[in-house]
């Protein structure tokens, strides 16, 4: 299963929809790269509400994802974690070191929208 | 003391999509213990973690899901198995941090950590077994 990234203004949008294998991580992880170059996206939204689980591999590979942004010139904010997941992930000693998280895809916009105009990053179009 | 082990699900991991396969049947089966949605959630993800040791380190074995009960208590069984090269210092393979492969080195002593019962035996070229347990409260 491949997951879609939606591209709204200056930012890049997924929604996972079903639990993800660690190929489709890896897959959504490429893919993140090389859109954000394409359409020279500023910002990068990771909607997790329908992930069931966030292991240690999945959790790695949201921070890789969030530094090859960052290093492509985009912020990334991972949304949507659901309470027993979060949970879950602290009982393990699993956090999403550096990434920005906001509760919904709403707030998330609206945070990136704050990181990127401090940055003073936003493009006129 | 009577062990009872019922309703043995098992599920053979040789690829990653395997893993998501063994935690979705382990929250099922969680789910019918009358696990909540939390617990439900961290023995997911326990098994995620445990699924993910053998297609890392031994390519192929297997996930055994079972109900347990013991003096009264009931919960779930988790037995992983596989016949890789086994692990050479399990005492520090326990340890927080550290890793072989190039992972954060939180999965086998963080699982321990969210189970209530935990045990790992390998043996040097014959495999690991990993049997953990999590008692409904």
């Amino acid at each position: 299963m491949s997951v879609p990234i939606l591209k709204q203004a200056d930012v890049l949008i997924a929604s996972i929809q079903a639990a993800l294998s660690d190929r489709d991580l890896v897959e959504l992880r490429d893919h993140f790269a090389d859109q954000i170059g394409r359409h020279r996206s500023l910002g990068v939204v990771i909607d997790l509400t329908a992930l069931d689980v966030l292991d240690s591999f999945a959790t790695r590979t949201l921070e890789s994802i969030a530094n090859a942004a960052r290093l492509r010139g985009a912020n990334t904010v991972v949304v949507g974690i659901q309470p027993d997941v979060a949970f879950s992930m602290v009982q393990l000693g699993l956090s999403l070191d550096g990434i920005a998280t906001a509760l919904d895809l709403e707030d998330g916009l609206a945070e990136l929208a704050k990181i990127t105009k401090q940055r003073g990053h936003r493009r006129d179009r | 003391m009577v062990i009872v082990v019922i309703d043995e699900v098992s599920v053979t991991i040789e690829r990653d999509a395997d893993i998501v396969t063994a935690r979705q049947k382990g929250r099922e089966l969680a789910a019918t213990i009358g696990f909540s949605s939390t617990d439900q959630t961290v023995i997911a993800l326990a098994i995620s973690e445990i699924a993910r040791n053998i297609v890392t380190y031994a390519l192929r074995g297997k996930v055994f899901l079972s109900r347990t009960e013991e003096g009264g208590r009931r919960g779930v069984l988790v037995i992983a198995e596989d016949e890789g090269p086994g692990i050479a210092d399990i005492e520090l393979a326990m340890r927080d941090g550290y890793s072989t492969s190039r992972s954060l080195g939180v999965g086998l002593p963080g699982t321990k950590r969210i189970m209530d019962e935990f045990q790992v035996e390998s043996s040097m070229g014959r495999g690991t077994t990993v049997r953990m347990k999590k008692w409904l409260r």
